[in-house]
């Protein structure tokens, strides 16, 4: 594999979601995949950007794609779903509308890269490749369903990633590496990211639905792609047993850490230890190949 | 809330902002209501993103911009990806909250705008977003100092909080924010 991308972490993978950028990180150098981190990247300006003002809401990815084209760089993958999602609205809005690209291009006080490409890391990964023969480890032990969230897929004009409401691709991936992966209703349903901070009434109430619904159909973990996700499932899931009188104790994998254990990789070099919910005893019958 | 100024008419200048603010046509509804159906958070909602349209369209700007609904929205875009009329109706949402703000009407739900503002201080300020910072920034604005504190506490104690920002980028964002405001200035001065 020779393909090379610029790597935009964005904001989450250089705090809350850390195990997220070091299981991604490692992933790709297992595979040969190569990776550089965008020099300067600024955050995309998330929810708070798109809710109050448009104009900024682009500019703000769209520098990242402009300095990833001075690297000289055509394709920047972006793991966390809410990046990959300003990233790609920021490149369909300028495309469809010259208007628009012309003040992006004024508050950037520069011209825009001709052709960018956006990836999420399911797509490099996914992209039909087939890494059986990279697995060292047996994770049959497991039985998850992948928890896509609303980013990813949405809006399907914009995204163009996989089957909107029902996709696939996290689920043949980690299936590709011999994890069993389960159907379940959640896939793309909203665990109340954006307004973590402001109505966690809202988001407790959201995430003990999908915890609720991967234990009635028999989970013991759930893969995620986004650290907004794994915020909300994993450091507030005590707090939903808690208010909802329930006990779950479902480990939430970002769907890299999974790939990382299955190649053989230490766990405790993926940062597993900084989850909320310990990974240990899903873990300890892990077995060699 | 007041009705006093209701009027039933086919240009409502709300709908004509969201026009100009998001490119979206409300008009185009014909409230087969599948937004609010999907809406996850719509049972919190007082007005259900289909009433909250029809609204707008009828130039009830008193209780649009007066309802809980707007600020309730998580931007998941189940709405924006079921209409049948291809209305984006998130960004919708999104218009109504610009509109809102520039108007200076107070959100009926101020912790949410509170939230944005501490984000994007932050965001222009640092570069990338420091959550310490704002963390800090979101509780002065809403005198919750207790709200998350154990989760806070916890999520620091596993390295997955940074105590110095890293005010990479932050000279480009501190001017990038000073563009915008210009571009949008201009632009809101064609509008009058």
């Amino acid at each position: 594999m020779t393909a090379k991308y610029a790597y935009y972490p964005g904001c989450s993978l250089h705090s809350t979601g850390s195990e997220y950028d070091i299981s991604f990180r490692a992933v790709c150098e297992r595979l040969g995949i190569e990776i550089e981190e965008i020099k300067g990247w600024i955050c995309c300006g998330t929810s708070p950007a798109h809710c109050t003002s448009r104009l900024l809401s682009l500019a703000l990815p769209y520098e990242n794609l402009r300095l990833a084209g001075d690297m000289g760089f055509t394709e920047v993958v972006a793991p966390c779903a809410a990046c990959f999602a300003r990233l790609k609205t920021a490149l369909h809005e300028v495309n469809e509308d010259p208007k628009i690209a012309e003040q992006v291009s004024e508050a950037l006080t520069a011209p825009l890269p001709e052709s960018m490409n956006v990836l999420s890391p399911l797509e490099v990964f996914g992209n039909g490749a087939d890494w059986t023969a990279a697995v060292r480890r047996s994770l049959s032990a497991l039985k998850v369903v992948c928890y896509y969230g609303c980013l990813l897929t949405r809006p399907s004009k914009v995204m163009q990633f996989d089957e909107c409401e029902y996709p696939m691709t996290m689920d043949n991936v980690l299936r590709g590496l011999g994890i069993t992966t389960l159907d379940w209703s959640y896939k793309t349903d909203c665990c109340g990211g954006a307004l973590a901070m402001t109505r966690t009434d809202v988001v407790l109430k959201l995430t003990h639905d999908l915890l609720e619904q991967a234990q009635i159909i028999g989970a013991n973990a759930i893969a995620v792609a986004c650290p907004l996700c794994h915020v909300n499932l994993d450091t507030r899931q005590a707090e939903v047993e808690q208010e909802y009188g329930t006990k779950y104790d479902i480990p939430i994998f970002y769907f890299t850490e999974l790939m990382a254990l299955a190649f053989g990789l230490s766990p405790d070099k993926l940062g597993l230890k900084k989850h909320f919910i310990s990974t240990d005893a899903l873990l300890s019958g892990l077995s060699e190949k | 809330m007041t009705e006093s100024n209701r009027t039933v008419t086919s240009h409502s200048p709300l709908a004509e902002s969201v026009l100009r603010e998001s490119g979206q046509n409300v008009n185009l509804c014909y409230q087969c209501r599948k937004c609010s159906a999907g809406c996850p958070i719509s049972y919190a909602m007082d007005y259900k993103p289909a009433q909250l349209i029809h609204a707008i369209r009828l130039g009830m700007d008193d209780l649009v911009f007066n309802s809980k609904t707007m600020w309730l929205c998580a931007s998941c875009e189940t709405c924006t990806t079921r209409c049948p009329q291809e209305v984006d109706v998130a960004k919708v949402m999104d218009a109504v909250k610009i509109t809102a703000l520039r108007k200076g009407i107070k959100p009926a739900i101020p912790e949410v705008a509170s939230f944005y503002r501490a984000a994007l201080a932050n965001i222009k300020k640092c570069g990338r977003m420091y959550e310490v910072g704002m963390i800090v920034g979101l509780k002065l604005r809403t005198f919750d100092f207790f709200k998350d504190m154990a989760m806070g506490m916890k999520m620091f104690q596993k390295g997955k909080l940074k105590i110095i920002p890293s005010f990479t980028g932050a000279l480009t964002t501190w001017k990038i924010f000073r563009r915008v405001k210009r571009i949008e200035k201009e632009m809101s001065k064609g509008d009058l």
